[in-house]
């Protein structure tokens, strides 16, 4: 589908960030996942057109980077961190289970398009292990059944609010957007830290 | 016993310690009004005599790095902070960035100051929405404030300052590919030299730091070099963040000046969970040579835990207990490096494939004994052979695990399977929730 003027005048000042219109690959890609919710072949012709390169130079640069989708996914997109010590401390029963739990693999998409899967890597919250990101919130020191619960309320339209995030969790393209730059105004909603993260501060308090 | 010294973290536990005004009710851009009135290598001088040592994992001299920038070369120069923080255990630049964003800022401008930058980039990691929302939100802040844009607090100074999300690839933590990353393309490492500081962003003269190191920036044009260097050891200055997690009671986030051990952190997070007992560590990251308990009293800093054959990297102290099987999780950092290496250079992205395949069948017991001795051999031919150290962390804790814990791997070959339960490790073992 064709982009809206409007969205081709977004796309213009996300160009207009950079010294080198180049630079602004990534930010474009994150905003055609915005609109179309994975990279689809009109958004990389699109963004060829507007930084004058060939479509398969933008097509090898989003297929070198993980978040960006060559297939859509869900509204939620859940990613189970299995890396080392997230799997160590109940990432990988937790991985297992909710695989088990929706039906679907690694990669997968549950038939209503409400909810995808994939394990994920670090995800640099390990003193909240085990994490399960979700549009790529924090939901912090999960296990088995709060996972299922939460994939549940996300089929449903009610998923639980992320632990260190919005007090709503948004959707996947809206998402992509704040990571395409643009404010969605919800920076001051939530905590500062989560314990973990106050935990030298709060002894050194009672020193 | 060392104390903790909160400088970074101080206020986190303030419910809008992420707002401007927050930031400016303790003190906040009262170092960039210090800054912009001296001579921009005085402020480079200043950060050199601080001691102030890179806290993204290398630990080169911060100031040093500054002066390596040509200066009076009539070309453009870049400040670019590395936000991307994925090494596996690292988790203090997030919370850093969630909680404290304006400080990054803060010392953003006070580094591009120091080394005439007129454009300064943050590259933070694409999977942190919230993290991204902060830091937007607070460069708004201090645009709005006239702390950056044109003629900053009236001093005649200009900076932009444009932050950049990427989007799931660890290589992008190597400051080259960064760069890469950064200017459109595929993130790939470059051959050195040159380096950054003579051809960097767009082969300009650029700077990269780590969040930590430029944050860490106006505490010391507020209190002075003596009072960073008063904190420390003899050539690691400073404080600095300690990130505890895995098997301990308490995980949690830690500012303590270097040299701190984990015999104390751990004596702070209320030690390894009850009933077990510490097994292996990594100090900084899992590209770090792992530790065991023989360690715990390593100083933490950058000589001391280089002396006892690992590195200080980014103080990611992830704590592993007896129930952990060492193979697991050496196994599953392999696929991890496996996954992330970038494909540019033959033996990392050959090298690394097939080290998970020998790790497989050592995990599921059907290997041999020659397999050890070949892996081995395969993290010889990576290691220093690639563009950049990413096949070097890959063979870190094979390398290391193998020295203390062949007998683990034998194991595995005899039993013919992994000897461990893997639901005893959980964090919901005892809770009954599987």
């Amino acid at each position: 589908m064709a982009f809206t003027t409007e969205q081709l005048t977004i796309m213009d000042s996300i160009i207009a960030r950079y010294p080198k219109s180049r630079s602004a690959i990534m930010p474009l890609l994150h905003y055609v996942q915005s609109i179309d919710g994975y990279v689809t072949s009109t958004g990389i012709e699109i963004i060829a057109e507007k930084l004058e390169l060939a479509t398969a130079e933008v097509t090898a640069v989003s297929t070198f980077y993980t978040q960006y989708k060559p297939e859509p996914v869900g509204e939620y997109h859940v990613g189970v961190c299995t890396n080392t010590l997230c799997a160590v401390m109940g990432g990988d029963a937790i991985f297992a289970a909710v695989k088990e739990h929706l039906g679907i693999e690694n990669d997968g998409v549950t038939a209503d398009g409400k909810v995808s899967l994939e394990h994920i890597e670090c995800n640099a919250a390990c003193d909240y292990a085990p994490v399960v990101m979700v549009n790529w919130e924090f939901y912090d020191n999960q296990t088995v059944e709060s996972v299922k619960s939460l994939v549940d309320g996300a089929r449903n339209g009610n998923p639980p609010a992320p632990t260190r995030g919005p007090k709503t969790l948004r959707t996947w393209k809206e998402n992509s957007a704040v990571l395409a730059g643009l404010s969605d105004g919800l920076a001051g909603e939530g905590v500062s830290a989560g314990e973990p993260s106050k935990l030298g501060l709060k002894i050194s308090r009672g020193n | 016993m060392t104390k903790l010294t909160p400088v970074l973290s101080a206020h986190w536990d303030e419910a809008d310690s992420f707002t401007i005004g927050a930031y400016k009710r303790h003190g906040g851009y009262g170092a960039v009004v210090k800054a912009l009135e001296m001579e921009p290598d005085a402020v480079i001088q200043l950060v050199k005599d601080s001691g102030l040592r890179g806290r993204g994992g290398a630990g080169f001299p911060t100031g040093m790095k500054w002066g390596f920038i040509p200066q009076g070369d009539n070309k453009d120069h870049y400040l670019v902070v590395n936000a991307d923080e994925s090494e596996p255990g690292t988790c203090k630049d997030m919370p850093l960035l969630m909680a404290n964003p304006h400080v990054l800022i803060e010392g953003i401008i006070i580094a591009s100051y120091a080394i005439r930058a007129g454009y300064a980039f943050i590259y933070i990691r694409g999977e942190v929405t919230h993290v991204v929302r902060r830091l937007q939100a607070a460069i708004a802040e201090a645009y709005a404030a006239g702390h950056l844009g044109k003629n900053i607090q009236g001093k005649g100074y200009d900076l932009e300052l444009v932050l950049h999300v990427g989007a799931g690839a660890y290589i992008c933590g190597e400051e080259t590919a960064l760069l890469d990353s950064l200017e459109g393309f595929r993130g790939q490492p470059r051959l050195r030299p040159p380096f950054p500081a003579i051809a960097g962003l767009y082969a300009k003269p650029t700077v990269v730091n780590n969040v930590e190191s430029i944050s860490s920036v106006p505490s010391i044009i507020n209190n002075g070099a003596d009072w960073f260097s008063a904190m420390g050891t003899e050539k690691s200055k400073g404080y600095t963040l300690y990130s505890l997690s895995g098997h301990v009671a308490n995980p949690g986030q830690f500012e303590a000046p270097l040299g701190i051990t984990l015999r104390e952190l751990l004596e702070l997070a209320g030690g390894i969970r009850p009933g077990h007992q510490l097994k292996f560590w990594t100090p900084g990251g899992s590209s770090t040579p792992i530790f065991t308990a023989e360690h715990l009293d390593v100083a933490l800093d950058y000589e001391g835990v280089s002396a006892a054959g690992s590195m200080l990297g980014t103080k990611a102290l992830q704590v592993f207990d007896e129930t952990t099987c060492i193979v697991r999780a050496v196994l599953r950092w392999t696929e991890f490096y496996k996954h992330e290496s970038c494909g540019k250079c033959t033996p990392c992205r050959e090298g690394t494939w097939w080290l998970v395949q020998i790790l497989r069948d050592l995990e599921a017991g059907i290997g041999t004994a020659a397999d050890l001795d070949k892996l081995l051999d395969v993290v010889d031919n990576i290691m220093g052979r690639s563009f950049c150290a990413l096949a070097d962390g890959a063979a870190s804790p094979i390398i290391s695990s193998l020295k203390y814990f062949r007998e683990e791997y034998m194991q595995h070959l005899t039993t013919g399977g992994c000897p461990f339960d893997p639901v005893a490790s959980t964090v919901f073992a005892t809770a009954g929730s599987r």
